[in-house]
Order: structure tokens, then sequence, then C-alpha cells
């Protein structure tokens, strides 16, 4: 939907995205509290989370190297020297009474992800910055009707913030793009982008014109944590705003949040209203200076990115685009692909996967990752295909004995007597009952009908409990038919 | 015979390793001055018990030969520096309750130095201001009197207590800090030493923040010699204070070991402001006369943007403090004052926990941070500390000190300037040139003014050359011959 079709005009949406992204670190990004997640509340925290009077904050070496593999992953410029800044502001769910956050020089500037657009084109979505800055706690509203709790765990874990320019067109674009970031932050590890907890969350800016007009005023969405939501909050807000313009008003500048129960946005401050957050440069905080021979090692270390993977599933392993990218931009799923399709048939194995493995992550809903078959263990499994010992068909069949019982392929298959019939003179016993009993289907065939074939298989395979060889079976039929 | 409350650190030091006292008699002593001395509110906490505690442990420690540099000597620390399991309160209503379950890494070190702790003592309000006033505890009295008045005089701020309880023999020595001038305007006003070291020397962690980029921990002594072995044990690096320093800490007591024959002094005219008594300016050439006669080489610097320190002073540390002083919201700890809403509780525990000047300074440094006026004062006042650097910097490629005055009067009396807060600024026109530009400051006592009130003389130094700063000290004072205290029994 990249164009609006209103009663007047063709209307465009423009899109710009802050991604929150909580860094995979063990420990917070000025203090030594763990950031494990789900502890008991205010279990991880320590005296300078808690900011208590004469505490200092110490950088977390980790964030920062976490923070720049992720721009040299984009391509964006490193910044040597960069600044601490506090946004000030009263909350009780921030201790300090204010953020470390940067503000005017940032680690990480300008750089640039591809992505496909909705014309089926692909361009460069330009990224204005990224900054390191702590998170806030957690206020808990609903424990008591007249207190409000907080939970500090969280308070000081360190995120990045990813601020893309306004170049996006659609809610499909900026889901694409979403993703995107999504697959090469977690390619490189820098944050593990489950947005069910919150480790990876959006802020929204939203505006609509008519094409080739300059920009219009734009609203900005909080805290959107589902790529369903974003494209529902985008698609309804662009709507609305196009519903106010073309009224004759004019669009107000506000921050509005998206409540995913109605699918609606709904005003949350106005301008007037926005915290003036008073940035100054923090001075417990020495400016950051960074080396460049650190910054090129970690450019050297960078493992395979989502791009980079998908050209070799295409090109090395020949599978279709489709299928390349559902597995890359699934981390999990081209995870658990890959260590099986080493070596083997990578095409049987996405097919094998697709169905067995990811279909059933889908129908228990549960992480690819959480499937009781190893990809160690899937792989035996396709070796006993590759063999000729079973057909895919059984494979499956074992597929869902494997991860009830937890037993082996191997092991099924002699228990349950499973192997498949290549056995020639076995099999031509069956082939010629068949036969025997089929006067019309082999006139049929004598008379040119070569499709008749799948009907004979078809029978054979019921007769042996669909143990037999396809391959064989094949071959065999046809000697005989003819 | 010597009062133990008498004694330097240097003597207390060596009369315990002769044996001629032990660290209990010597902190017995120094309690039961204390006790007789309560009506100059220099401490707001004694911890007699703890002291006595202390003392033995000490003597035991001695008993066996394994003492430390400041072993068995009593000492007071300023109530800004976090101390585990002793209430800490900034003199501020808003932490009056505070007991930290820390304890900063300076007191830390001079606990580890073997001193002997008598109390925290007062200061101004989270150590804003120049006269001790503002005290949530109430004022502190100079023990010095004016001979030809009979007003009570202010010990000078922020930290009062300390410079009072040093001068009047409550203590061997004590911490302070200082901000703008908070240890060496003090130590003039009270006849003391007041060190600032280079900002960094000292570890700030578990020291109650007023303005970040310019706090910095120091001693303050009776002798130049006391307050170098006294900093000896208080420096060092932290790697839980980002700006400490990893500069090597010299045994600043080998400082004096070299004449200062052939050191240049800088002296900047632009430190001859309007409204400097004219006693000091007398005191200040006598000791560019005394530095001569030592062999020093006396040169004319000018630090053009002396004038311009104040007003950058007064817009830098007020916006830190806005924000350091955030986090005293009655959420976690300290007093909370509850009502309806969220910010009417902000609003009831922020302004009911804080004083007048600490409310003025939170709301001058929130206006000079705010969108629309950060650009007219806060970059502006960086720009102007930059150059302040950068003039001090070129000074020192021709200077290897700079002799000043430390305050433009002596001590004035209680309530005095209490209403007129720009003469209360102005005290620090000496002063905050040095804490703008981080560098090593001293103040050492170099006369009496007419009226018998102690005047001081103040040196500055490169960044981390400390050693020298003493070298010089210990030669003004050498030359004042200064042996004067304030008359006891003064009530």
């Amino acid at each position: 939907m990249s164009k609006l079709e209103g009663k007047t005009w063709t209307w465009e949406t423009v899109i710009g995205l802050e991604i929150h992204a909580q860094i995979t670190t063990k420990s917070k990004l000025f203090s030594g509290a763990s950031t494990k997640f789900g502890a008991l509340p205010n279990t991880q925290v320590t005296l300078v989370d808690v900011a208590m009077p004469g505490m200092l904050p110490v950088l977390n070496e980790m964030a920062v190297e976490q923070i720049v593999r992720t721009g040299l992953a984009i391509n964006a410029e490193i910044n040597l020297y960069s600044v601490f800044d506090r946004k000030n502001y009263f909350y009780p769910d921030l201790p300090q009474g204010y953020q470390i956050s940067q503000f005017s020089d940032p680690i990480v500037g300008k750089g640039e992800i591809e992505i496909k657009m909705d014309d089926g084109e692909k361009r460069g979505v330009g990224i204005t910055r990224i900054h390191l800055e702590q998170d806030a706690g957690k206020s808990i509203h609903d424990m008591d009707p007249s207190f409000t709790y907080v939970d500090l765990n969280r308070s000081g874990v360190p995120l990045m913030e990813i601020v893309s320019e306004p170049d996006l067109r659609s809610s499909a674009e900026a889901a694409a793009y979403v993703r995107k970031i999504r697959a090469i932050l977690q390619y490189i590890g820098s944050c593990d982008g489950n947005m069910e907890r919150g480790n990876l969350r959006c802020d929204v800016n939203v505006s609509v014109r008519r094409k080739g007009d300059p920009l219009g005023t734009r609203c900005e969405i909080k805290n959107v944590n589902s790529i369903r939501f974003l494209k529902q909050a985008i698609d309804y807000e662009a709507n609305r705003q196009l519903n106010i313009i073309e009224n004759g008003d004019k669009v107000t500048q506000e921050t509005r949040l998206f409540d995913s129960v109605t699918g609606k946005t709904r005003s949350m401050r106005s301008k007037e209203e926005a915290h003036d957050y008073r940035y100054f440069p923090d001075p417990d905080l020495l400016p950051l200076q960074l080396k460049k021979s650190y910054v090129d090692r970690l450019s050297a270390e960078l493992p395979e990115l989502p791009d980079q993977k998908l050209l070799r599933f295409v090109n090395e392993l020949g599978l279709s685009l489709d299928v390349a990218e559902e597995f890359v931009f699934e981390k999990e799923k081209a995870d658990y692909f890959e260590p099986i399709a080493t070596g083997r048939d990578a095409k049987l194995v996405a097919n094998m996967v697709r169905k067995d493995v990811f279909g059933y992550a889908n129908f228990h809903s549960i992480n690819i990752s959480d499937v009781p078959v190893t990809p160690q263990k899937y792989g035996e499994l396709i070796d006993l295909i590759v063999e000729g010992d079973i057909n895919n068909r059984i494979a499956s069949e074992i597929f869902i004995l494997m991860a009830k019982t937890g037993k082996d392929a191997e092991v099924i298959v002699q228990e349950k007597g499973l192997r498949q019939l290549s056995d020639t003179n076995e099999l031509e016993v069956v082939i010629e009952k068949v036969i025997e009993v089929s006067e019309k289907q082999v006139a049929q065939y004598k008379n040119g009908n070569q499709k008749i074939i799948g009907w004979f298989v078809g029978q054979i395979m019921q007769k042996t409990k669909g143990q037999a060889n396809p391959k064989v079976v094949n071959a065999l039929l046809r000697k005989k038919l003819n | 015979m010597v009062l133990l409350t008498d004694l330097t650190i240097a003597e207390a030091r060596d009369g315990l390793a002769r044996k001629d006292f032990s660290s209990k008699e010597l902190t017995e002593a120094h309690i039961r001055a204390i006790e007789s001395a309560r009506a100059f509110n220099a401490y707001v906490l004694e911890t007699p018990d703890r002291a006595i505690e202390d003392a033995v442990a000490s003597d035991k420690r001695r008993a066996k030969g394994e003492i430390g540099a400041l072993d068995g000597i009593p000492i007071a620390v300023k109530d800004i520096f976090c101390t585990k399991g002793i209430r800490t309160t900034a003199c501020s209503k808003i932490l009056a309750e505070f007991v930290p379950p820390y304890e900063s890494f300076v007191t830390q070190k001079l606990r580890q130095s073997g001193t002997v702790l008598l109390g925290k003592t007062n200061l101004d309000e989270f150590a804003m201001g120049s006269s001790n006033e503002t005290s949530a505890f109430g004022p502190v009295l100079n023990p010095w009197k004016s001979s030809i008045d009979t007003a009570k005089l202010v010990p000078g701020g922020s930290s009062g207590g300390s410079a009072c309880a040093v001068a009047a023999g409550l203590c061997l020595g004590a911490t302070g800090t200082d901000t703008g001038g908070s240890i060496r305007q003090p130590a003039a006003f009270c006849g003391i030493v007041g060190m600032k070291p280079t900002y960094g020397r000292c570890s700030r962690w578990g020291i109650v923040a007023f303005a970040s980029s310019l706090d910095q921990a120091g001693p303050m002594t009776r002798t130049v010699q006391d307050s170098a072995i006294m900093l000896s044990a208080m420096a060092g690096f932290d790697h839980n204070d980002s700006t400490s320093s990893r500069q090597i800490v010299p045994n600043f007591e080998s400082s004096f070991e070299k004449s200062i024959k052939g050191v240049r002094i800088g002296i900047p005219d632009e430190y001859r402001v309007e409204g400097i008594d004219p006693e000091i300016n007398e005191l200040w050439e006598t000791g560019i006369q005394w530095l001569k006669q030592q062999g020093a080489e006396i040169c004319s610097i000018s630090l053009s943007q002396t004038q311009n320190a104040l007003p950058a002073y007064y817009i830098i540390a007020p916006a830190e403090a806005s924000s350091n002083l955030s986090r005293y919201d009655g959420m976690r700890y300290g007093s909370r004052v509850s009502d309806v809403s969220l910010t009417k509780t902000y609003s009831k525990t922020r302004g009911g926990g804080f004083g007048p000047e600490v409310v003025r300074r939170i709301l001058v440094g929130t206006y000079v941070l705010s969108a629309g006026y950060y650009d007219a004062y806060y970059l502006k006042a960086q720009k102007i500390r930059r150059l302040i650097s950068e003039e001090f910097n070129n000074a020192f490629s021709d200077v290897d000190a700079i002799l000043v005055p430390t305050s433009p009067t002596p001590a004035f009396a209680k309530g005095e300037k209490e209403n007129d807060l720009i003469a209360m600024y102005l005290n620090d026109v000496l002063t905050v040139p040095a804490s703008l530009a981080g560098l090593p400051a001293i103040s050492v006592p170099a006369g009496l003014s007419k009226s018998g009130l102690p005047l001081g003389l103040q040196l500055i130094t490169r960044s981390f050359d400390e050693e020298t700063l003493f070298r010089v000290a210990q030669s003004i004072e050498n030359s004042a011959g200064w042996h004067h205290r304030p008359s006891k029994f003064m009530f």
C-alpha cells in the first residue's frame, strides 16, 4: 500500500523508525548487575542502578563492542570520538532522574541497509545514527489500586537506538526494514531480537503528503512491540492523518500510543507538553575515544551477514530465493537448516525441514530451537532417505515418532520394521500380482497412457504399507509392463 | 606541656611511634576537646565509640608492628563522604536519616592507612555555600574572633565544619571537598592549610555529588607537611570513578627535600580584583618578597579570563548540580512527603527537603540547560572554561607556580552576606579559576589582619604537580613563621 488513494489526490505515507534494541551483554551499561531476563523484581540492581548518593557510572566495554559491530554490519561510519549525555526527566522508574544517552555525538553515524521495496526494487534505507543509552526500570501500575510498584532489574540495561531516515513509504516496507534490522542484529549477536520480551521495540514516525510535496507534519507512535502491530499502527495512523487533511484540517504534531486491542492510535501528549530534556554532557563520564585499530579488528571479525548468507544459499546450495529468504530472515530456521545441509542434498534438506520441523514448531507454537529433535539427529534421518532405506513419507512419520519418543531414526526404523522394500525379487512378486488383477489399467498403459504408472505405484505402495522404494518400483513396473 | 590536641599529624605520628602516648590517649583527648567545643557546631555527628574502637585497634596493630601511614591519627570527615553504617547527610534535610551501606573510596583509603574517625563535620547543604550558613544543622562558628568587633564570624564554606575542627584542635586533620573553593576559602578564614588536588587525583566515588566536573576531595590540616602526608593517603586511581586518574601517586612528603631556588613564580595582575581588602594585597606583596628571598624567580603573567571565571562557574556548577540532585526524589531513600499525585509528591518532597540556596541553584541550573538558553549560558560557560584552561597552560609553559590571595576578605560576620548573594558568590572569585581548570591549589595561612584574623595566600601549579605546590607552600609557611591559634575559651 505504497499509495493512499484519497478523495482528492493520491497520497504518500512517509515513515521513519527509531528501533530500541537491547544489547546482548552479561551486565548493565554502567554497572555490574546482571541483565538476565526473568529474575525476581529488584534482585538485579547495584548501588549504581538505585542511584545511591555518590555512585558513579563505569562504561561496559562489551556494550561498546556490540554497538560498533552493529554499525559495521550496516556499513555505517564509526565515530572514534563520542560523548555521553544526560537526558533529564523525573519518573519513579528512573532512579538517577536522568537517562545516560548520547545526543550530539553518537558512536555510530550514517549507514544504510538494502531492503526490497513494494515495487519489487531493492533500495537503500538510510540509517541516521545509532547511539548507546540506558533503559529505565519498569513501573507496575496494576499490582495495587493506589500504589505503583517499581522493578529496577531493567534499569541501566544497555540499549542501542537505531534511527532511520524517513525513507520508508508503506507499512510493508517498514515491516521489511525491521525484519532486516532484526536479522542483522541476530546474526552478529548484538541483540536477540525478541520483540515479545521488549528486547526490540520501535517508535514510529508517520506523516502523509502529496507525492513530491515537502514532508507533512508527523506523529510519533511510541513503543510498538511486534511487526504485526507495527503494520497496523502505520496503516491506521496514515489513514487518520489522510482523513484530517482531506477534511481541510491540519495534523497536529504529537506523540501517540498504539492500542493493540482496538488497532487504533491515540494521543499521548502534544508538542507543547513535550519534555525539555535539558541534554548536557555527563560530567561523570569522559568522552569515549576509540582506536581505529580496534574498529578494524571488530570489522575483520564480523560473522556472515544475512545478505551474504542469502547469496550463498541461492548460489551455492541452490535454494530458491523465496526459501532462502525465509530461512535467512528467520535466523532460527537458518540455524536449524545449515548444519544438516552441510555435506547433504541441500534442496532435499530444505524441503524436509520445512515440512517436518518448521511445520511441527508452528503447529505446537514453539520456537524451532525447542523442537525436540536436534539438527544432528534430523540429519541422520535424511541420511536414511539418501541411502534408500526409507522414503520421504516414511521419514516424516519417523520424525514425529522421534519427537515423541526421543529415539534415534535408525532405532525407530528397526523397531517398526519400516525399512524400505528395495529387494527386486520381493517387489517383483508384488508387482506381478497387481498386474495380474489389473487388465483394464494394463490395456490403458499399452494404449499409451503413461500417467497410469502412478496408479500402479499407488497400488504397490498400499500392498507394501508404503515401504516400497518408489524408484525401484518405477523401474520394475516399466520393465514388466513393456 | 604540649596538649595532644595541639600536635601536628607529623608530631603525633612520631609521638605514637616513640610510644610517648597511645592512639587511645590521643583520641580521648580529642573526644574531650570536641565535647567542650560543641558551641562551634563543627561536628554534625560525633562518633566517640567508633573512635575509641578504631584507636584501640590501632594500638593493637602497633604492638604487632603492622601499621599504616596514618595509624592511630584521629581525623574528622566532612559529612559529604559516605561512611558505611554511619549517617551521612550532606547537611541536607532530604538526607537527614540516610545511613549508607557503603564507604567512599577516599575514606576507605584513610581507614586502611589506620586513621581514627572522630565524627562527621558540618558543611553548607550539599556543599553549596561560602559561609557554612546553609547547613540544615545550623551554621558553624569560626573559632577566631576579631579584636575590634564582637560579631560572631563564619568559618567560610562549604567545608566550614572541617576547617573549624582543625583550627580549634578538635581533630588532627580533616577531609574536605572543593568545588569552587570549598576547601581553600574556609582554610584561609580559619588559619589552616587547605589543599585541593588536581581533578582526578582523589576518587569521587561515594562522595555526595555537587558538580561532578569540579568536585575534588582534599586534606585540611594545620601544616603543609600534614597536608602532604594526608593527601598521600587519600589519592589514587579508582576503577569505579571514570574521571579518576591513573597518574602515579608520589610520596608527597618527599616534596620538601628540594629548595625552591630557581622556581618560577607567576603573579597575575588580573587577580587584583575590585573589592579586595588592601591588607590582603599587602600580604600578597609580602609573599612575593618571601619567595624572592628564598631564591624563586618572580614573573608577571597575564590571565585575562580571570574575571569571566566566576560567572562561568555559577553556570556550570548549578547546571551539573540540578541534574546530580534529581535523584533525591523520595522514591528509594531519603525523606518523602506523600501527596495525592506523583507531581505533588515530588514537589513536596523536594520543596521541603532542600534549603533555599540548594533550591536556588537547582533552578538556575535547570534554567541554563533549558532549550533556548543552553547555547547562551551553558555552552558559553564551557567555552570560557576551555579558555581559562588554555590560559593557565600557556602560563605554565613559563612559570612553575602561581601566587595569588585565597579570598578577597578575611572571615566576615555571621549573617552579613546572607541576603547579599552577589557579595557571597564574589567570595569565590579568587578560587574558582583553578577549579574550572582542574589544577591543584593550596591555601596557606600567611599572616593576621589588623583585627587579628587569619589571612591566606593561594598557590596554583600544573596538573599533577602537587609536589611543587607543597614545596612552595612550605616555603611561604616557613617565611610567615605561622604559629597562631585561635584563642581558647572564647565562650
